[in-house]
This record gives structure tokens, sequence and C-alpha cells, in this order.
């Protein structure tokens, strides 16, 4: 490919550079002007994350053809917050208003809101959401973001500036800025795609076409000797170890290559590996492949019809698995129950849809290999490969890169085992991301759930006996699946008392893309279905819905549906409370507006709990936290626990500094990378704060102990770090603790702790009954929304979301954690289905932009829990579960109607209407 | 493969005569799918000939060069009847897609979702095509003859959308709807044109719906029978939307397009009222 060559002002500095035919202005930022601060997530112009400045207009650097730039000013993130003071300040504000999550579209905002600041230096709201409207965030929610981007409003939404004080030591309850900020504001943070240097080769995979076909692959060593820059092909034949992965064993279905049969459009049967400038330009239909068709089962009704084909020989009637949960009597209960409710709901599948696709880097190293990329799990990802290798673990080593979003499906390989694969095959380093569509037809998805409920209650408002059959579309492979199938029954009842209860849900293997684990891990589905039903019986037994929950919400003391008894820590009753003055204002809000308004709109507003176990199902979960100080004093974090924008890099680090004693801007902080820090454990199941902080929080205990030692200090001592050192103040005065160089460890490490957490649990039997998790989190929304009737439109009008957290760690980063759980589930409620084919792409696929998602109100309730970290309980998934209903119920309560499929288009609104 | 890059419009036809480059301007569309480079196409560009790019009034109307984007448009002081044209171009995409896609593109496209094309019809617009060969003028439903098809020649380029005067007291409106406040493919849209007299009847109605047929249409029947009507409170005939042919995808099914079409229609005309008479 010839290149022309152009000149342009990048940042200020005059650079010439070739541009290639077709070439978008993003490769040549990225690849060969070192502009990595301009992040991909589409290349299709519908996320915005690549936002640069072009003569000072916002575009997207992916649709515009790199030889445009030739004479133009292009101006990215970097250079802005070099040279302009607007950009400056506006940094300053998303970092104190925590408007950064993971990042990754964070340049594309700031470049956005520039632009938009340059030519008007007091926008309103409206104008922000204009400007900003083509850049899609999948962590904030973005309402810090709105708030962050006016100028008038640096204090991060309605906090008080006093509850910022970046001058303390940032312990635990403080509402620090996130401590990795500046790398997502500058994007400087190295995300899977970003760590790999330009040039090196480049993978791509090929993929099915197909639900369901076999194939047969032609003469691949001669593809690579007529292809130019083609040096490798990799298939089944090539792995020298297991051939399928998961990550539950006795469930490692999933083949890194598919032999024989491809069981779901996009899977993997090879890989290409080439030189970057052929890669540009390979067209996969290239590949000698021949592909066979065949019948295929894609919902769980027709997998499950007697004669369906089998995907898994070893799981007639495609089975994959089962969970259950039984207490009491439900039919009797139901049977004597006063009024019955029942439904049968329905939801598809749910497309993670973070805004970095699967990227990474690997190079050979030492005996083995070296993988950077984005993963929420990077020991799991060290055993898996490992295994896949055939290699031993400690020839495996795992350098996590910044991860743009993950939300569960960045638990599961992805470019892992290839880059793997084709670095040692080569020997050389490689490098590959995954396009959109690719990210959106391969990787996991939340379940399609097909849920039949009933649920009974006594006229006193008691409940009387609940039954819940759920049948879960697990796609090709298990991934999470049986993790689903178990969560769901023990969670189905949510948080509420219920004697007579019997839960079972289904796994079900389909050619459809793996779902696996996304925030909920099949409780929001659920959740669906139990609270529409809880506010039919309200509705018909004439109770307030809130006040109906109040009486029969779990408390100290009450048994779960497991059987087990916490006689602590139960905050479902607090949410509520807390949102009683909201609820009676918002309801009487909406009568009013529904009594004097004319035409098409009508409002509502619902309410729905929820509550989730944080951690492992009654399976060991621990973390491990290392710590160490230098003979200069240095205090260092062995920080393990994946920052997927969470905030686990601020917040473990809080808990450890508090637990030390020293500021939390003293510690240095490494890394998941496997090389030098202990595992640990998954950044799934809201564990991290709770399991991984507990862990820091022993360390940083017997980190302390152990300086105190030295000088014989009382255990309420001070610890200083002053030029001269670490110094120990108590009542008998001053000591400098003598950190002697030759003391030191391979680490360097004069000092050092190694703790590790593994909370308690207890089986469960064969009826679901014992101890699953020791702790659970607690939440209740509401929401309220205006129906356009006319139309079948739903606009969220304001959320408020009570939020039971045990103890605070950092606020800032709890709202951030709610109003992004919250975007996310108004998503599910009213746009967002994935359907392999046709909606492979940001455009067809619908998540919510900064026009869509409300105001929302955050109510922290810190009922603390004896086994967290200071009191504190997981947050992650609880913040979306009760949104979708919430939604639901608000909808039920504007127009009458009950809806059993999610989402609510406008299109199935507006034909629920007229049936109505 | 070489990517042109001429000055002028003549440079342009020659190379587009070669048959060897395809067309790109805003590249919204074009870079969508894959980079155009595996197409192995040369690429001609049309962006840097300043001829081709902004809004002129001329005594026969407007002129729109084929490469002026959408915020041009959305920034230009244009009469009021240009308010239906303006509203679509704000509902384009994003800021992003807006500072670089063009009206030309826009119906070159030819998608039925097309944004700009139900305000072009009741504009009235023309489509100026040219070529070595000399210039023609179609009608833009002659040019726009199918979902993705256009009656473009091969060696011909849209150089302008001239559109003629519109009536003086003519007021526009665009409503789109989509499942999201942005970045989103419309479900259905309709743009309407309305001239009434002092005493609110309508003299004029020109009424288009996009996303809703193979291409967006103009509602004839539909504008005849509002002629005469008090603007304030149209009564729109059964039937009026007959003539439209939506399918079922992802994003609605042709049932509500339909449906969501008439809402559309009847909630815009009451809205194109002069402005002192709409609090009523």
């Amino acid at each position: 490919m010839s290149g022309q060559e152009i000149t342009l002002t990048l940042n200020g500095e005059r650079r010439a550079t070739p541009a290639h035919p077709g070439e978008r202005l993003s490769a040549m930022l990225r690849e060969r002007l070192d502009a990595r601060d301009v992040k991909i997530g589409c290349d299709a112009g519908d996320c915005g994350a690549c936002t640069v400045l072009v003569d000072g207009d916002p575009v997207c650097a992916c649709l515009t053809p790199a030889h445009r730039a030739d004479g133009r000013k292009i101006e990215t993130v970097a250079g802005l917050l070099e040279r302009d003071p607007l950009a400056q300040a506006l940094e300053a504000r998303f970092l104190k208003g925590g408007a950064a999550q993971c990042g990754i579209c964070t340049p594309g905002m700031m470049v956005s809101a520039t632009a938009l600041l340059r030519q008007n230096a007091d926008p309103t709201e409206d104008e922000i959401k204009d400007a900003l409207g083509g850049v899609l965030c999948r962590c904030t929610g973005y309402r810090k973001i709105l708030d962050a981007v006016h100028p008038g409003r640096d204090k991060g939404g309605d906090r008080q500036p006093d509850n910022i004080d970046p001058g303390g030591p940032g312990h635990v309850g403080e509402a620090i800025p996130r401590l990795d900020g500046r790398g997502k504001t500058r994007g400087s943070e190295r995300f899977g795609d970003d760590v790999a240097p330009p040039g090196t080769l480049e993978i791509r995979i090929i993929r099915c076409p197909h639900d369901h076909a076999g194939f047969s692959i032609g003469d691949t060593g001669k593809f690579v000797e007529k292809t130019s820059g083609i040096v490798a092909v990799l298939t089944a034949a090539d792995v020298p170890g297991d051939q399928d992965f998961g990550v539950i064993p006795g469930f490692r279905d999933q083949p890194v290559f598919a032999r024989d049969t491809a069981r779901f459009r996009g899977e993997a049967v090879a890989a290409v590996v080439g030189e970057a400038v052929c890669m540009a330009e390979f067209d996969p239909a290239s590949f000698p492949v021949a592909w066979t068709p065949r019948p295929a089962v894609t919902d769980t009704d027709a997998a499950t019809a007697p004669g369906a084909p089998v995907l898994h020989a070893r799981h007639a009637g495609n089975l994959m698995c089962k969970g259950f949960v039984k207490t009491g009597d439900a039919e009797h209960a139901l049977a004597v129950a006063d009024i019955v409710a029942e439904g049968h709901f329905t939801s598809g599948f749910v497309e993670h849809a973070y805004i970095e696709p699967e990227a990474g880097y690997a190079l050979p190293e030492g005996d083995g290999v070296t993988v950077h990329a984005c993963t929420q799990a990077p020991v799991m990802d060290r055993e898996s490969l490992a295994a896949i290798l055939n290699l031993p673990e400690s020839a495996v080593r795992i350098v996590p890169a910044g991860v743009g979003g993950g939300f569960g499906a960045k638990l599961d390989l992805s470019v892992q085992p290839y880059l793997a694969l084709a670095a040692l095959k080569t020997g050389k380093p490689v490098r590959m991301a995954y396009s959109r569509s690719e990210s959106m037809q391969s990787t996991t998805k939340r379940h399609p759930s097909d849920i039949r409920l009933r649920i009974g209650a006594r006229r006193d408002g008691t409940l009387s006996g609940m039954a819940f059959h759920g049948v879960f579309n697990s796609g090709a492979y298990a991934s999470w699946g049986p993790t689903v199938a178990n969560r769901v029954p023990v969670h189905a009842s949510g948080p509420y008392r219920i004697g007579d209860y019997l839960a079972e849900a289904r796994g079900i293997y389909t050619h459809g893309p793996p779902a696996g684990a996304f925030r909920g891990f099949g409780v929001p589905q659920a959740a669906i279905a139990q609270e529409a039903l809880l506010d039919e019986l309200a509705a018909r037994l004439e109770i307030d819905p809130l006040e109906f929950r109040l009486k029969n919400v779990l408390e100290n003391g009450v048994t779960t549906v497991c059987g087990q008894v916490f006689d602590q820590g139960v905050g479902i009753g607090a949410c509520l409370r807390a949102l009683r003055p909201a609820w009676q204002r918002e309801r009487v809000a909406a009568a009013n507006f529904n009594a004097t308004a004319s035409g098409h709109f009508r409002r509502g507003v619902g309410v729905a709990s929820g509550w989730y176990g944080c951690g492992n199902t009654s399976l060991p979960n621990p973390s491990t936290i290392r710590c160490g100080i230098t003979s200069k004093g240095e205090i260092v974090l062995h920080q393990g626990a994946a920052d997927i924008g969470q905030g686990a890099n601020t917040v473990i680090a809080q808990i450890f500094a508090t637990a030390l004693g020293v500021p939390v801007d003293r510690l240095r902080i490494l890394g998941g990378d496997t090389a030098i820090t202990p595992d640990a454990g998954k950044t799934s199941a809201s564990r991290q704060t709770f399991v991984t902080g507990t862990a820091a929080r022993l360390a940083g205990e017997a980190l302390r102990a152990k300086l105190l030692a030295r000088v014989n200090a009382a255990r309420d001592a001070r610890i200083d770090l002053t030029p001269e050192g670490i110094q120990i103040v108590d009542g008998s005065g001053r000591h400098s603790v003598a950190l002697d160089p030759a003391a030191a460890d391979d680490d360097g490490y004069v000092l050092t702790a190694c703790e590790t957490y593994d909370p308690p649990t207890e089986p469960l039997d064969e009826n679901g009954q014992g101890a699953p998790y020791a702790q659970f989190g607690y939440a209740a929304h509401i929401a309220v929304i205006e129906v356009d009737t006319g139309l079948g439109t739903v606009r969220p009008l304001r959320m408020i979301a009570a939020h039971d957290v045990g103890r605070a760690i950092n606020p800032l980063l709890i709202e951030g954690q709610v109003e992004g759980g919250i975007a996310q589930g108004l998503g599910m409620a009213l746009m967002e289905e994935y359907l392999p084919g046709r909606t492979e792409n940001l455009h067809d696929y619908l998540i919510p932009t900064i026009g869509d998602v409300p105001p929302i109100e955050t109510l922290i309730i810190e009922e603390a829990d004896a086994h967290g970290p200071y009191g504190a309980k997981g947050l992650g998934e609880h913040a979306l579960i009760p949104t979708a209903p919430a939604i639901l119920n608000a909808i039920r309560a504007a127009t009458g109607l009950s809806l059993r499929r999610v989402p609510v288009t406008p299109s199935r609104l507006r034909a629920a209407l007229k049936e109505r | 493969m070489k990517y042109h890059t001429p000055r002028t419009l003549s440079e342009a036809l020659k190379i587009l005569s070669g048959g060897e480059a395809g067309i790109i301007a805003g590249c919204t569309d074009s870079f969508v799918t894959g980079s155009p480079a595996a197409g192995r196409r040369d690429l001609l560009d049309l962006t840097g000939i300043g001829a081709l790019n902004g809004i002129a009034r001329t005594e026969a109307g407007w002129r729109i060069g084929a490469t002026t984007r959408w915020s041009q448009i959305t920034a230009a002081t244009l009469p009021p009847a240009f308010d239906a044209l303006k509203e679509a171009g704000r509902e384009v995409g994003s800021v992003q897609i807006q500072n670089a896609g063009t009206i030309a593109g826009n119906i070159c496209n030819a998608s039925p979702a097309a944004d700009g094309v139900p305000p072009l019809l009741c504009l009235n617009a023309e489509v100026e095509l040219t070529s070595v060969r000399g210039t023609r003028q179609l009608a833009l439903d002659a040019f726009i003859t199918g979902p993705r098809q256009t009656a473009l020649a091969p060696d011909e380029l849209v150089s302008a959308i001239l559109i003629p005067h519109p009536p003086e007291r003519a007021r526009a409106g665009f409503e789109k709807l989509g499942s999201r406040r942005y970045l989103v493919i419309s479900i259905a849209m309709v743009s309407a044109m309305v001239t009434a007299d002092d005493a609110g009847q309508i003299t004029d109605a020109r009424i288009a719906i996009g996303a809703c047929s193979p291409v967006a249409m103009r509602l004839h029947e539909l504008e005849k029978a509002l002629t005469g009507q008090d603007i304030a409170h149209p009564a729109i005939p059964t039937g009026s939307f007959d003539a439209l042919s939506p399918i079922d995808d992802v994003r609605a099914n042709a049932a509500y397009r339909r449906d969501a079409a008439a809402e559309l229609c009847r909630r815009i005309i009451p809205r194109l009222q002069p402005a002192g008479k709409r609090a009523a």
C-alpha cells in the first residue's frame, strides 16, 4: 500500500506522515503519530470515543479519512490538556466530580466538551447534552459528566465542598477522587489496544457466519504461501493443551477453535497472523473454509423440544444444569393464600457494550509467554492459558491492561488464547483488537430468560407462598451459566420473608452466543418478575406498594429462603424507609400531573427492591493482599483486584491506608501483574470491596503491627512519613524507624505483610438450604416516568436510589456505581436486546445516551456488616437489579399495563396500549 | 490505489470519468462498514472543492452545495420554511456526524431512514447532477429510486441541491421518533411545511414521511385534504397513510410505524401555527 505524504499540525506541532487511501485518521494518529490518547470503540461513528478536533470542530477520527488531515489542525485530548486552560479546568472538574470511571470514553467526552466550552462559556444542560450526545459511556450514567462539564458546578453533583478534601488522608469514608483518574482524563492509561508497539504482527479470527454449521478448512499452508504478509494460520490442531476452556469446573466446554462443528454465529474456527500493513487490508472471505449450515435451535423452547439437535452429547435435551431452592410448602401456601398473582416473563440477550472492545498484546518471554490484555480476572486467565498452552502456570504471565469497562464479560477469555498461541508459534510479539461486531458476536451476553412465577398473599398483606420456574438460555457454551442457575433460586424471592418457597432454574444450551456473567448473574431478570407481581398483589390488596414491601421485608433475625439467618446487617428495611418521603412526594406530584394534564402524557411512580449476595455462592472465594516497605520508607501496595472502572484501585487503597494509618496518596500501588502480585480473585459478584477490601484491611493492620513493633510503640501511635523517613509518634515520643537496606528481601522490602481473606459460607444442601453468602447488599429504587400514550415512548424523569452499602468507603465512587448501574438497568428496561446477525453494532443495538438518563438521587444507607471491611458491603450488581422492575412498575402506575417482556420498546408499549 | 483530492469540479469530473474512482465526502456512511480501501477502488474526495460547498440564494431559489455539512446548514440563516431541514440536521447522528456528514451524501446513501430526505421533499428539492457530459436536474423523488439506489450515473456526481423559493409564509417542522435521544436511526419521521392565511386556514400543505417506505415519500392525498382546514385543528382522513409500506425490523414493527407516522402528523401540524397564535 502506497502512502502519500501529508503534513498536519497535531496538538500544535507540525508533523509529516504518509497517509494510506482508505485509512482512518484514528489509525494514523494512534499507529504513526503516537496519539494513543485517541481511543477506538466502534470504527463506525456510533460511540464517539475517538473524537478529535479538526480545525476546532469535533469529529469522529474513525470516520475521517487520514488524508483529510493534510494541512489541518488536529487536537486530541492530550494536546488540549497541555495547552487549553478550558480543558485543564474541565479535567479538574472531571476528577473531582467522579466523571470518569473506566476512562475509555473520557477522551471523547473531554474533547467534545472542550469544543462546546470554547463556543459557549455557560451552556445549559440541554446544550451540554447536545454537545455530548455523540459520545457513549457505559459506566457513569452520564450525570457526573453533565455536572463536570458545566463550569459553574465544580463540586460534583450536590456534594458539599467540604466532603471533597483532597488534602485529607483519603481514609475510609472520604469521597476522594479516584487515584488513577489522570490516566483516564488524559488518555494515557494503556487499555488493551494501547500496549503493543506499532508494527507488530496482528491476528484476525475467522468466524462462523451461521448459527450452526459444519466446516472444513482447506490448505492453510498454501494459503500462507500465496497471501503476502501472512505468516501463520492457527487452528484447533495448533492447541497443544486443553482444547476447551471455561470458568466452571465440569463445564469447560468452549473450544479455543471449533473442531468440525461451529455452534454459534461468530464462533472462532481459525486465526490468521500477519504483518500489520497486510492485515489492515485482509479480507476474511479469502480464507479457505467451506461451511455446511445445519439446523439451529436458537431459543430454549426449540432447544428443549423433542428431537431438537443436541449441542453437547453429555447434555441430553440440551439441559446444561439446574439450580434449586425449596423451603416449606409453596404449593400449599399458594393454595391457602387469599390472592395469587402470576405471570410469564421473558427477556432477551443483553450485550455488555463496554466501549472498549477486547484487545491485547503478547510476546514470548523466557520459557513461556506474557499476555497484556483487558481482563477482570488475571489469575483465572493464567490458569486457563496454562492449560490451553500445556505450560506450567509459572511460564504464563498476565499483565492486566487498563479495562475499558467489563460488567462481567471480561471474566471469560477472549483474545488471550489467540495472542498466546500466536506469540509462541511465531516467536514474535503479536497484537489483536476485536472489531465492535466481533466483540458483540463472540463474547458473552446476559442470559435470555423465560420465567413463570406465582406469588400468594393473605388479606393482611403478608406473603403466602412463591413458586418460581426459570429457564435461562446459556447459548452454545456454559460460561457462567451454572452460576446463574445456582444464584437465581437463591435470590428470586427478593429480600423478603417467604416461608414457603420453591424456585428452580434451568440452564439450556442453544445455538446462540455464550451467555455468561453480566452484572447480577440472572438476578435482574428474576427481579423483574418478582417485583412486578408484588405490585400486582399490592394493587389487588389496595395496600400502598412501598408499605406492602416493608410489611414483608427481611429484617435482622429473619430466615431467608435458604434458611440463612443474619442477626445483623440486613438493610433493606432501612432502604425502603429512606425512600418514603420521595415516594409520597413523587406519587402526589404524578397524580396531580395526571389529573390536570391533557393530551397523551401520563406519569407514573414505581418502586422495586433488590438484594445480592456478595462473592461466590457457597464456594471458596479468597483474596490476598501483599504489601511492603522499602528501605527508603516507600510503602508499596500490591493491589490485584482488577479495576474495571468501578474504582478498586482507589477503594482498596483507602482501606489499606486506613488500616495502616498513612495518607492514601503516599502509597505506591502496583497492579495485578501475576509475576509480582498475589491473587485478589476475580472482579465479579460485587466481591472486591468486601473480600479484597478485608484482605487489604488485614494486610494494613499486619504491616502496621510490624512497623510499630520496631519501636515498641503503642497501638494508637501515629505514623509520620517525613522526608527523613518513617517516624512513629506515641505517648512516649517520636521514634525513627530504621529500615536497613541490607535487611531487604529480593523485592526490596524491609518489612512486608501478606494477608488472605475468604468469606465464611456453607454449602447448600439438595434443597438449597445453607449459608450461601457471608453478606448481602440491599437496594431499593424509585422510578418516575412519563409515558407518551400516543407513541408508546417512556421518558424516565427521575430516579431515587437507596443503597445499603454497610459502610461507604468512598461516597463519590458509590454514587458513580449507582448511577452507572441505573443507566444499564434503564437500557435493559427500555431499549436493549441483542439479536445475533441483526444488532451486531452500536447503532442497531442501542444503549442509553446522555439524553436518556434522568437525574438520579442516591441515598446511602450504612447498615454495617460484621464481615466487611469497616462494615462495608458490595455494590456493583445491586445498582442495576431494582432499576428495570422500578421502571416497569412505574409504567404500570401510569398506564395500568403490566408488561411481561423487556425491553419495553415504543412498538411493544403502543401495541399493549391499543389492546387495553 | 489512489486518494484523489481535486480542488476544482472539472478536475473531479475528469477523474470520475476514468471509471476507477469511488466518490467520498463526509464518510459518515462510507467508512462505517469496514474501510473503503477494502473495495480496492481509488477514492475521490470531493470535500476540497470550494465550489461544491456552501449555501447561496439565487434568483430561482436556494442552492446548497453538495458537500455542505449538516452543521453548516443548521447554523445558516434561512427562511422559516427551512426550519424542518435544520431540525432534521440537528437529529443527524451527533455533533460529530453533523460536522462531517454532507447533504448530498445523505441523499446519495439513499437510506429509507435518511433524516434529510423528508424535509427536502417538502421543499420540492431538485438534485443537480454533473458529469463531463454536462449537467442535469432531477426532482429528489426521481433521484432516489429505491433503498440504497439512486439515478446517479457512474460518471456523475451530485453538485448541488436546488430549492425553489418556498411560499413566503410557510412554516416547517420535523419530528423524529427513535428509541433513544441521540445517535438513533428513525423508527419513523415526519416533515411538514404548512402555509396558513391570517384566519389560520391552510393554503398549502406538504407532508413527507420517512422510514415508513422504501424511499421517504410525500403524502399528496393528505396534503390535498388538509388544504382549507384550520391549522389548529386539522382533521386527518382515515386512509391518509395507506400509501406507506413500512417494514418490521429490529427498531419496530410495521403496524407501529404506520401508527406512529400518523400520530406524528397529527401533532406536527398545529405546532406550525404562526407564532402569535399558538398559545391556544
